[in-house]
């Protein structure tokens, strides 16, 4: 996974400026038309330099927020949403609980400057609403709910900037920052955006492409290799469809390295953490005994 | 007032039955249930029933000045209306969460998935398109509660989404819209249906709706044109919409069991060669209506 600047500077200024001028994303209603962008070019290079199968490069800051229980802070590519975890806490609405497991509960919220036409989208804003559903859904089978019952786990999503695969994005921030919170799950869940331009399958979507190319969210969970969410709004032929869904697959165990690698190095910090506090605490223990 | 949810035994006898490739309606696993079309007086005045199903789909043109960054564009409006008329569980007035889902997985399968050719409805740029209204009433969904949101997409009484989707489908097919001339200083005439002809919409192409339950088990198998207890009782549904020629225009899986991608292939194939079925079906029917309507082109 490489950073694109570094690839071609002259192609990536020229598509920063036209991403800008026609910001579009999945979450604006009508597509943009491009105009001489070619999405991918006889070399096989795409608008930003990348090739067909490349992802974007994905950082993950994996304690942004201090008092959430859990949170988490993806940057993919010029895409970046942060999530916050709370819970699992008692209920808020007593109407809401459920007798036997948790309740999931989902915010969304998109910062109008995410965008280039600083758009304000509010809570009721429809497109945001489905965002927040299809997140709820995606994580209400993989959440071991069940050892929860009548709490609720809230998840706050902010996405601070849009650029193609905010859906993705989310779905990926949400799992580490509920791995974060100690929120236990039955498998990691992946998420990433493929596309089919000319006969020729895509991954990982700007928001250039993704404005005009078919395209298909898929999340799966990389150990049973099953899919929780299947998105696509936009038309594309069935033996695309099949190559698309294979190549997110793959797509998706890469992300769960990355991921896995993510919650490990945490995990040993705060283990590390323990450790030296703990020799700290060694000698004023030793010293109590003593005395007795 | 919502439906109480299924009784244990209703539960255990449902899970028990499918061990033996049984459904409760004596249907085979991906058997769907009977449909029928009707049309209306009306050009564009469809009601259609897939089972107990019944939904009325209307569609009409009126003629309006464009949107300013999209001068050469029609509109297309789609409304959605579920009243108590279709089930006890639906309220008056407020749009219920079964209500909001069907409207937009029709505007995915109708509006975003370009169906419709929208410059075709343009009449004089910049000044006068055609605004095309889809009013869907959905007449019958046999009581259901879903919990999921899938679930209440897929339709409350069992194939609601299917039922909604293939009388929009014959709708926009059966509709045809006034001609109309434009002369060269701006003026539009529009023409009764008795003076020309009128014509029928530009389609692209036509998507078909189709939805599948799931269960998890050992053996998964897929329940084509799930009903409405077993739309009720699945872990987890599919809604696939897909033209005849093999294209796939929306797929809606959240959440839910989760699916091996075989699985969802396997489903996709199903859908696509029932959408074939569907599609001759809904052509004869419309050809059908049309001959009998007996219109005379002078």
């Amino acid at each position: 996974m490489r950073h694109t600047p570094s690839i071609c500077g002259f192609a990536f200024a020229e598509w920063l400026v036209i991403s800008l001028l026609y910001t579009d994303s999945v979450l604006t209603d009508e597509p943009a038309q491009s105009l001489r962008i070619e999405i991918l070019n006889e070399g096989g290079f795409r608008s930003d330099g990348r090739r067909q199968y490349e992802l974007r490069e994905i950082a993950f800051d994996s304690s942004p927020q201090a008092g959430a229980d859990g949170s988490a802070r993806i940057s993919h590519g010029l895409t970046e949403v942060l999530v916050s975890v709370f819970g699992p806490r008692e209920a808020r609405v007593r109407a809401q609980t459920l007798h036997d497991r948790a309740a999931i509960h989902v915010e969304v919220n998109i910062a109008p400057f995410s965008t280039g036409d600083r758009r304000r989208r509010g809570r009721g804003d429809k497109r945001v609403q489905e965002l927040a559903a299809m997140i709820k859904a995606t994580f209400e089978p993989v959440v071991q709910t069940g050892l929860y019952p009548r709490s609720q786990i809230d998840i706050f999503v902010h996405v601070l900037q849009q650029d193609g695969g905010v859906l993705p994005a989310a779905i990926n921030a949400t799992t580490v920052a509920l791995i974060n919170a100690g929120v236990p799950l039955a498998d990691y869940v992946c998420a990433i955006t493929g596309g089919v331009h000319a006969a020729a399958p895509m991954l990982d979507l700007t928001a250039l492409e993704e404005s005009d190319l078919p395209h298909v969210t898929v999340a799966s969970m990389p150990r049973s290799g099953r899919l929780t969410l299947v998105s696509m709004e936009t038309r594309l032929h069935v033996d695309r469809f099949e190559e698309i869904l294979r190549l997110a697959g793959e797509a998706g165990t890469v992300i769960h390295t990355e991921m896995h690698a993510v919650v490990r190095q945490r995990t040993k910090g705060l283990l590390d953490g323990i450790s030296t506090g703990l020799r700290a605490s060694k000698p004023a223990e030793d010293a109590m005994v003593e005395d007795e | 007032m919502r439906p109480p949810s299924p009784s244990i035994p209703e539960k255990d006898f449902f899970f028990a039955a499918l061990d033996q490739d049984v459904r409760l309606d004596g249907r085979g696993f991906l058997e769907p249930r009977s449909l029928d079309l009707s049309f209306g007086a009306e050009l564009g005045h469809v009601e259609c029933s897939l089972g107990k199903t019944r939904v009325l789909a209307h569609v009409d043109a009126k003629m309006v000045r464009p949107e300013p960054q999209r001068p050469f564009e029609g509109l297309i409006s789609i409304h959605c209306e579920l009243s108590p008329m279709a089930g006890a569980e639906y309220e008056p007035g407020r749009s219920s969460e079964e209500e909001t889902a069907l409207a937009r997985h029709l505007d995915k399968i109708f509006r975003r998935s370009d169906a419709i050719d929208r410059e075709a409805l343009c009449v004089l740029t910049g000044e006068r398109v055609w605004h095309l209204r889809l009013s869907v009433h959905v007449l019958s969904a046999a009581s259901s509660s879903s919990s999921s949101d899938a679930a209440a997409a897929a339709g409350g009484g069992g194939g609601l989404l299917d039922c909604a989707s293939l009388a929009c489908a014959a709708a926009l097919r059966h509709f045809r819209r006034p001609e109309v001339e434009v002369h060269g200083t701006g003026e539009v005439t529009v023409y009764a249906p008795e003076a020309r002809a009128p014509v029928p919409l530009a389609l692209h192409h036509t998507p078909f709706c189709v939805s599948f339950a799931g269960r998890s088990s050992l053996k998964v198998r897929m329940l084509l044109d799930p009903a409405g207890l077993e739309l009720r009782l699945a872990h987890g549904v599919l809604v696939l919409a897909l033209t005849a020629q093999r294209e796939l225009a929306v797929v809606h899986k959240a959440g839910g069991l989760p699916l091996a991608p075989e699985t969802l292939i396997g489903a996709v194939e199903i859908a696509a060669r029932r959408a074939r079925e569907l599609e001759t079906w809904l052509d004869v029917h419309v050809r059908d209506d049309w001959a009998r309507k007996n219109v005379e082109v002078r």
